[in-house]
């Protein structure tokens, strides 16, 4: 127990280091951490807690076990492979922002109580939005700045939540929580908001394709995956969740096939997916939850593969738009080749990473005989294919040359690309070690005669209808524009309102000023400046024979008792005068 | 040299070769349907053909739904939210 680390520790502490290496010693630190960190994760015996004491509570800052583990492994491989593909970054800024959030995200699963998941809840959303931030361009501070705003509502949600909570129940423990009271509920809130559900997944589709390069490529890892373990965590079951799943796995799709930002495609297709983990853990069965964390694994690894190729193209041509891009196999054919390896296992073909895990929660919600649920994840099947396995694919690489003769991606990128193609084609062709790592034994098999030829077919006449529909010109050409989403409810009528309120409060502070600071005072201050002269001359004015009698060289009598009383230098008389004025008045006014 | 460099879809024969295999493909698949017991969780899994109509006919909604009602309605310009 002594010789190992909390995993988080690690990421976190290395993260701090990371700005005081040289350039060199920095790349091999990078990518040595995480298999630093994986050996201390291996070498930490299943079912550990570990606990502090934190004034009254009792903290659980680490808690083993097969649901964690499996998000253990999967995010320190794909900090790994995401710190050698961002390799050719100078600033340390990216990777410390990368190993912050990564580390959160450990802490964040690991954690054995509602207290420590909070901390690192936020952390995530703090590292997160470094990586958009890192970008420095005034779209992609923006974009930032929405993120956080809605991820600062979903914490604060689930804060409120965990309070609740812990005054109800008086105890931390974060386990199966279910929908009873409105601590549940707000605590369901929150984890949806991560989770990118509908209407509420605009911080996602907005935000990621603003970030970096490598930033994207980290942020599609964490986040949403973080927030579907706290989900399988505390509401698996929940029947409301298949039905935002399905809602989730097919929405996106329409968007995906107008949208012209190919990383910004990968964007709703990675809502599309979470979508079908959201199902499984809603319907809760052990193939179920085992289908949703499998595909959570793979989706990390061929999400991350699409991304890392999108960012290639974008490093080597500085363009992301379909619009911009085409023919770009004769430069890269190396990335062109890691991006089809990555569209084939999200469209889940036979022997890639998506035929093993997708199906688990298509074969789960068939067992519960929900058939409308299954149609539409079979539609949001035919779907992806449609969107991130031929048009992502097919628009950067093939179809109109765009004329870019730029050279293949840096090496470390290939690298990266090709250890996440690798595992991509491992999980769909050798299931059993992924299987073996799930929550639950898995006896379910994928390779049967009949899901192969049946998932060829699909995905064949949807390739089908994509060939047909492009010869014959009816595919929706690439244009050159933005889509609205939910995000326009927040950035146009909110914003709108958000610009009346400050009409009219700064007018109303502007009048408020002038009126009491620039006029009222200023009258105040005239008055009380001059009342003793004004008070004095009253008094002695009548009894003054001649008012424009003036000594040689001096100046007429009122200017010099005005002068006189503003510098205090009036006789001493006049003063006394004054003051048994004030205690003749005092006198009378307390007597009377 | 880059440029005299023909690739390998610059040739329309390349692109018609690749076209003729994928719909052979697609054909043979449409054959192979009818042997294979496809049964399932749902009665309508052993239809014949059906994972390929459905395929077919959801990507056919899917770009028309996107192409003439979802874009008409969301459309803007680039440098709208700008």
């Amino acid at each position: 127990m002594s010789n190992v680390l909390p995993p988080f520790v690690i990421f976190i502490l290395g993260a701090l280091v990371i700005p005081f290496l040289r350039q060199r010693v920095r790349s091999a630190f990078v990518v040595a951490l995480p298999v630093v960190g994986f050996i201390n994760l291996l070498l930490i015996p299943a079912d550990t807690l570990m606990t502090v004491n934190f004034l009254d509570y009792q903290l659980t800052l680490v808690r083993i076990d097969r649901l964690s583990l499996a998000f253990g492994y999967i995010f320190h491989i794909a900090t790994f492979v995401t710190a050698i593909y961002i390799l050719h970054v100078r600033k340390s800024f990216e990777y410390v922002a990368g190993f912050i959030y990564a580390g959160a995200a450990l802490g964040a699963v690991f954690a054995g109580d509602l207290f420590t998941f909070f901390v690192f809840w936020e952390t995530l959303n703090v590292g997160s939005v470094m990586l958009i931030w890192a970008r420095c361009s005034k779209r992609s501070t923006a974009a930032g700045f929405r993120y956080f705003m809605i991820h600062i509502v979903g914490g604060l949600s689930l804060l409120a939540g965990i309070v609740l909570m812990v005054g109800e129940t008086g105890s931390l423990a974060f386990g199966h929580i279910g929908l009873t009271g409105l601590s549940s509920w707000l605590i369901f809130f929150g984890f949806g908001v991560n989770c990118a559900w509908p209407f509420l997944h605009t911080w996602l589709t907005d935000a990621y394709p603003e970030a970096t390069i490598g930033g994207t490529v980290f942020l599609s890892a964490f986040t949403t995956k973080t927030a579907v373990y706290a989900l399988a965590r505390a509401y698996p079951g929940t029947e409301l969740l298949i039905w935002i799943g399905v809602v989730m796995a097919a929405f996106p799709i329409f968007f995906a096939v107008i949208e012209n930002d190919l990383r910004r495609v990968l964007a709703y297709s990675l809502v599309n997916q979470v979508g079908f983990m959201v199902v499984g853990i809603g319907i809760g069965t052990e193939l179920a939850i085992n289908g949703a964390v499998a595909h959570a694994f793979n989706d990390i690894l061929f999400k991350g593969l699409l991304f890392m190729s999108m960012g290639a193209v974008m490093f080597r041509t500085g363009k992301i738009n379909a619009t911009d891009l085409g023919g770009l196999y004769k430069s890269m054919p190396w990335t062109a080749g890691f991006c089809i390896v990555g569209a084939a296992s999200i469209s889940a073909f036979p022997l890639f990473s998506g035929f093993v895990s997708k199906s688990m929660v298509m074969s789960a919600a068939g067992d519960g005989q929900m058939v409308a649920v299954w149609l539409v994840l079979l539609f949001a099947s035919a779907g992806v294919f449609h969107h991130a396995g031929i048009k992502i694919p097919f628009f950067a690489f093939f179809g109109h040359d765009a004329g870019h003769r730029v050279e293949e991606a840096p090496k470390h990128m290939l690298i990266a690309m090709g250890i996440t193609a690798f595992l991509c084609v491992f999980n769909g062709t050798f299931y059993k070690p992924l299987y073996s790592i799930l929550p639950y034994p898995v006896l379910y098999e994928p390779y049967t005669l009949a899901h192969v030829v049946t998932q060829t077919e699909l995905l064949f006449y949807s390739a089908l209808a994509f060939t047909l529909l492009l010869l014959s010109g009816i595919y929706p050409a690439e244009m050159r524009a933005i889509n609205l989403d939910f995000d326009w409810f927040y950035r146009k009528p909110l914003n709108g309102l958000i610009n009346g309120v400050a009409v009219f409060f700064n007018g109303l502070n502007r009048l408020a000023d002038r009126l009491l600071v620039k006029e009222f005072t200023a009258a105040v201050n005239r008055f009380a400046a001059n009342a003793m002269a004004i008070v004095v001359w009253t008094l002695i004015g009548p009894f003054v024979r001649d008012r424009s009698h003036t000594l040689q060289g001096q100046f007429p009598l009122k200017t010099r008792v005005e002068l006189a009383l503003a510098s205090g230098t009036a006789p001493v008389g006049l003063f006394a005068a004054c003051a048994g004025l004030l205690i003749v008045v005092l006198f009378v006014y307390i007597v009377f | 040299m880059e440029k005299e460099k023909k690739h390998l879809f610059d040739k329309p024969e390349n692109v018609k070769r690749l076209l003729i295999i994928f719909f052979s493909l697609v054909g043979l698949l449409f054959v192979l349907d009818f042997f294979v017991d496809t049964h399932g969780h749902f009665p309508f899994e052993t239809w014949p053909v059906f994972y390929a109509i459905f395929g077919f006919v959801a990507c056919v909604i899917l770009v028309l739904v996107s192409r003439y009602v979802l874009r008409p309605l969301v459309k803007r310009r680039e440098d709208y939210y700008e």
